[in-house]
């Protein structure tokens, strides 16, 4: 099967770097551009993986992870956080938040690759 | 980028205390309100009519008429509060009546044509030109200030 | 350049760089939206983020600098001084040149960007910029788990002794699973490191009736045969730190090294007893991420389960004994919110039995009982809720040490500092504010308390000056103390120093305790000789206004040769008080339980008047002056016949005084809500609160009224004009 991923960002370029990355791995990939979007496009897409920025307009990337968990449709699905910090603080933060793992930018094309295959079992 | 910003526009609220035409930004403006009877403050000065409990928060209302040399507000139930935020303080101010939102291009705002009271000038930015003649455009955070001081 | 997702990077910088400097410019306004803070740090944040993406090292560490301002900022931890103001439009002019220059592939003179890098960290003063992280490599931080002794670090890198491997002892939480994981997948990971054995704990679950979906009942237990370090072992759990229980200990296996010799999975166990329907980890990665609670019931034997629950690894089950008291950090705000939602919860049961006690007639006991209970769980709740708030004062007083020594140096004194009752607990923000009123305080009792060396040596002191600073609970409050042993005040000379700037009247006569509160008047300066510690500006004025807005007191106490102390009474939490209603010129106004000794209402011979415009009141034998407070406060004094109704309280300064009050409606638990955060300070009362009606309400602060020493706002009380007489007798 084909993973789909679902990347929520505000930034253009994040977005396009995603977008090069994941279609070279071979996943079906969607895009938002901000936290509401993205929650918009997640009920549409049912993705089997979240990628989401934290610092956005409209809504952060944690009001998207709390939108996801508790909303009523697949609440468990793996979510990663794209941070430019790799602080214990922020990771806590993401834990508690209810973050699967997370990704520090800049994020290397292999590593996000194995990281997605690894919390998703998926490819 | 001046000149755009010369031509955005921004929006007012317009009202009336003591015969006279205010207006604020509407980006300060949090609220109106019915009036409800204040708790005085001791040695307050006239244009602070005490404190009024707002969700659990305690501002003060300060009498705008007064505030400019109009004479205190005349108690009326039509009288209303404007809740805004100054610099992280929310106060209200008693008014009148709360007359319409308007929305001028900043070229609109004139200058405060030079007046004889060093008060009113220091606490007002500006005109605006409106079919009834013109609204003064209040500076919050002078009006606050002075009104502190003078409590001080 | 060739590569689109760099001129996209560039097109969109480009708007970024618009949106930043249209919200600068917004900025620069008197008022501004926080959301306009918010957009521009986040243009500087994307810029950062993409440069990072094309290793454009010089964008970043300049982007990251000037996001750290404007974080700083935007959290209002900094001040949007016209001079910072001034450098982040600089900045973003330096950030639009440092973009121009990626584009063209040039880099800008190091020292142009060095000088703005100085300016945004003079933005910051003391803090500093952290570093920005490592970019080039996607990092797996090391988590450590404070779990089991790690095997010897050496041993590991002689490659020999490595350890065969490890034994894991997993245990998911609920939150596990919630936040996205799922075991097996783990194992899978964890599979890919060497050997594995797994077995499963099912002692924990329930009979199917009874199994609750949403609560994980399995652990496992893993025998991972593997030449890797702990530290691969632990990067596999890196996400589900802190969402499971997790035991890694080396494998402490009594059969010989198994290293060569590949243990099958489930076939040999490592261990002595036999294991029975052990699950081992999947060999694929499963595509599904069910909880894994929906199969526990298929394996039902339940005797496997019981020996595998023996064989918990011993040490997994020590590290669990030793284990720290569990702790769970919380966002401030939220516990400020349970503190004001508690807070409104208080006010709305007074409400209620406001109404109940109104309804006299329809009185029903039970409901009169169960408001009792409502009242006496809010207070519970109350303290618990306030409990989360309290800190030890320890850090505060250990900053304290380095004052002492930083004063002694400054004025040639020898001092050390003496304390106790660090871990006396109070609210996290008194300690904060505490801070600076103690520190001055300290200083003072170096620089004025203590005498010099000369002095001390003709007195026969040690020439070690000691400052004791201690803090303990007693009855609802916390004092703390800083006492010298120093010479005491000198007390001609400071009626002295306050006539000759006109602090009182010239011919003014004090009493001791009086002249003691000249100290915390405005303008007035103790020092003798001015050292570089006194001159600043700061007076011990500061020192009790920040006292008391805190809804404390400071007094003072010398004694002449010996030393002198100052007492700080702090209320145990800034949120709630006990207080008395009153009414005084029409107005409600509540009294703090605290400094209220009796209410009397004495006979007119009890009163006596003295001079023109005072009046004492004689009670057991003492004089006490009576203070009108509706006059102190500026309220109307309406005519009172009669015999007044009056409130004994204890002042500083003053001792004891009577407020006359109209009348008392009541005794309760009230909300302190500060007057300061949208008004400012108001002379004679501390705070505000509301009311069961949800009018406002002015607590006194009956220091400022009676003794009229509030430092702040009440001229003239040392000449007797700030205390009004009881009139009418």
């Amino acid at each position: 099967m084909t993973l789909k991923v679902l990347a929520i960002d505000d930034s253009k370029t994040i977005r396009e770097l995603l977008r090069s990355v994941m279609e070279e791995a071979g996943f079906d990939y969607t895009s938002a551009v901000d936290g509401v979007d993205g929650v918009e496009r997640y009920a549409e897409v049912r993705p089997d993986i979240v990628i989401t920025d934290i610092n956005m307009p409209n809504m952060d990337g944690y009001g998207v992870i709390d939108a996801i968990r508790k909303g009523d449709i697949d609440n468990q699905v793996p979510i990663l956080v794209l941070t430019t910090e790799s602080g214990d603080k922020l990771k806590q933060r993401a834990r508690q938040a209810g973050a699967t793992g997370w990704i520090v930018k800049p994020f290397d094309d292999v590593s996000l690759v194995s990281v997605i295959r690894r919390v998703t079992g998926i490819g | 980028m001046s000149e755009e910003n010369a031509k955005s526009e921004v929006e007012f609220v317009t009202f009336s205390a003591g015969d006279q035409s205010f207006s604020i930004e509407i980006t300060q403006v949090r609220e109106i309100r019915r009036w409800s009877p204040v708790t005085a403050l001791p040695h307050a000065p006239q244009e602070v009519l005490g404190v009024m409990n707002l969700r659990g928060s305690v501002i003060p209302i300060y009498d705008l008429a007064a505030r400019f040399g109009l004479g205190q507000t005349p108690e009326n139930p039509r009288n209303v509060i404007v809740v805004a935020m100054h610099g992280g303080q929310t106060v209200g101010l008693l008014v009148e009546a709360v007359s319409e939102i308007l929305s001028v291009s900043r070229d609109q705002i004139q200058e405060t044509p030079d007046i004889r009271s060093e008060m009113a000038r220091q606490s007002i930015t500006g005109v605006i030109p409106i079919e009834a003649g013109m609204t003064r455009v209040i500076d919050l955070g002078a009006v606050l200030h002075q009104a502190g001081r003078t409590l001080q | 350049m060739g590569n689109p997702i760099l001129d996209t990077f560039f097109e969109e910088t480009e708007e970024l760089l618009e949106s930043l400097a249209e919200g600068l410019e917004s900025m620069q306004g008197a008022e501004f939206d926080k959301e306009t803070v918010n957009s521009v740090f986040r243009a500087v944040h994307s810029i950062k983020g993409g440069a990072g993406a094309f290793k454009l090292n010089e964008l970043v560490s300049f982007a990251h600098s000037f996001e750290t301002v404007l974080d700083e900022v935007r959290s209002e931890t900094l001040e949007l001084t016209p001079q910072i103001m001034h450098t982040l439009i600089r900045s973003a002019d330096h950030l639009t040149d440092l973009v121009d220059a990626a584009r063209s592939g040039r880099s800008m003179p190091e020292d142009v960007s060095a000088g703005f890098l100085s300016a945004l960290q003079a933005c910051l003063g003391e803090g500093k910029i952290e570093a920005v992280d490592a970019w080039d490599n996607f990092e797996f931080a090391a988590v450590t788990l404070d779990i089991a002794p790690i095997e010897e670090p050496g041993a590991e890198a002689e490659g020999e002794a490595a350890p065969a491997g490890f034994s894991i002892a997993f245990k998911p939480h609920a939150a596990l699973y919630a936040n996205g994981h799922e075991p097996a997948l783990l194992f899978a990971a964890l599979a890919d490191l060497g050997q594995m054995t797994t077995t499963v704990d099912l002692s924990a679950v329930p009979e199917w009736d009874d199994l609750n979906p949403t609560e994980p009942y399995l652990s496992w237990t893993i025998a991972l045969r593997t030449d890797e370090s702990e530290i691969a072992v632990q990067e596999v759990f890196e996400f589900v730190h802190g969402l499971c229980d997790l035991v890694i200990s080396p494998l402490t296996d009594p059969t010989p090294p198994a290293k060569a010799e590949p243990v099958p999975e489930a076939k040999a166990a490592p261990a002595p007893a036999p294991q029975a329907a052990a699950p081992t980890a999947p060999a694929g990665p499963s595509a599904t991420a069910e909880a894994p609670k929906a199969e526990a019931p298929t394996m039902s034997d339940r005797a496997a389960a019981a020996v595998a629950a023996l064989k918990k690894p011993e040490k997994g089950d020590d590290a669990e004994a030793k284990a720290p008291k569990a702790t769970l950090r919380v966002d401030l705000d939220r516990v400020d919110r349970l503190i004001n939602a508690v807070g409104e919860l208080i006010i709305n049961q007074a409400m209620i039995a406001q109404r109940l006690q109104d309804m006299t007639s329809t009185r029903d006991d039970d409901l009169v009982m169960h408001i009792e209970d409502y009242r006496l769980l809010a207070r519970d709740i109350q303290e618990g809720v306030m409990a989360i708030r309290a800190q030890p004062v320890k850090s505060l007083f250990q900053r304290m040490s380095r004052i002492v020594r930083e004063a002694a140096d400054a004025t040639g004194k020898m001092a050390e500092l003496v304390t106790s009752g660090e871990g006396t607990e109070v609210d996290k923000t008194v300690v904060e504010r505490l801070a600076d009123p103690l520190t001055h305080m300290i200083r003072n009792a170096v620089d004025h308390g203590l005498e010099n060396r000369e002095a001390r040596a003709a007195s026969g002191k040690p020439a070690m000056g000691t400052i004791k600073l201690s803090a303990s609970h007693r009855s609802g409050s916390v004092i703390i103390t800083v006492r010298d042993d120093g010479a005491g005040l000198n007390r001609p000379k400071i009626l002295e120093i306050a006539k000759r700037k006109n602090l009182v009247a010239q011919d003014a006569e004090l009493s001791d305790s009086e002249i003691d509160q000249l100290l915390f008047m405005p303008g007035f300066s103790t020092a003798a000789t001015v050292s570089n510690l006194s001159g600043r500006g700061v007076g011990l004025d500061v020192v009790r206004n920040a006292v008391t807005a805190l809804g404390g007191r400071i007094s003072i106490s010398t004694t002449p040769g010996q030393g002198t102390e100052f007492t700080i009474m702090l209320p145990l939490t800034l949120a709630v008080m006990d207080g008395m209603v009153v009414t005084v010129g029409g107005q409600t106004l509540v009294v703090p339980i605290t400094s209220i000794i009796e209410t009397i209402r004495p006979q007119p011979s009890d009163l006596h008047r003295i001079g023109t415009d005072e009046t004492l009141l004689s009670i057991r034998g003492r004089m006490i002056p009576v203070v009108d407070v509706s006059r102190a406060l500026g309220f109307p004094s309406p005519e009172i016949t009669g015999s007044p109704l009056l409130l004994l309280v204890e002042s500083e300064g003053l001792g004891e005084c009577a407020l006359v009050v109209d009348g008392v409606q009541d005794q309760r638990q009230v909300v302190i809500k500060s007057l300061e955060s949208n008004f400012g300070s108001v002379p004679g009362v501390s705070a505000a609160t509301v009311l069961g009606d949800g009018r406002i309400a002015l607590i006194l602060d009956p220091d400022a009224v009676a003794g009229g020493r509030s430092g702040y706002h009440m001229p003239n009380i040392l000449s007797n004009a700030g205390r009004t007489a009881y009139a009418n007798v």
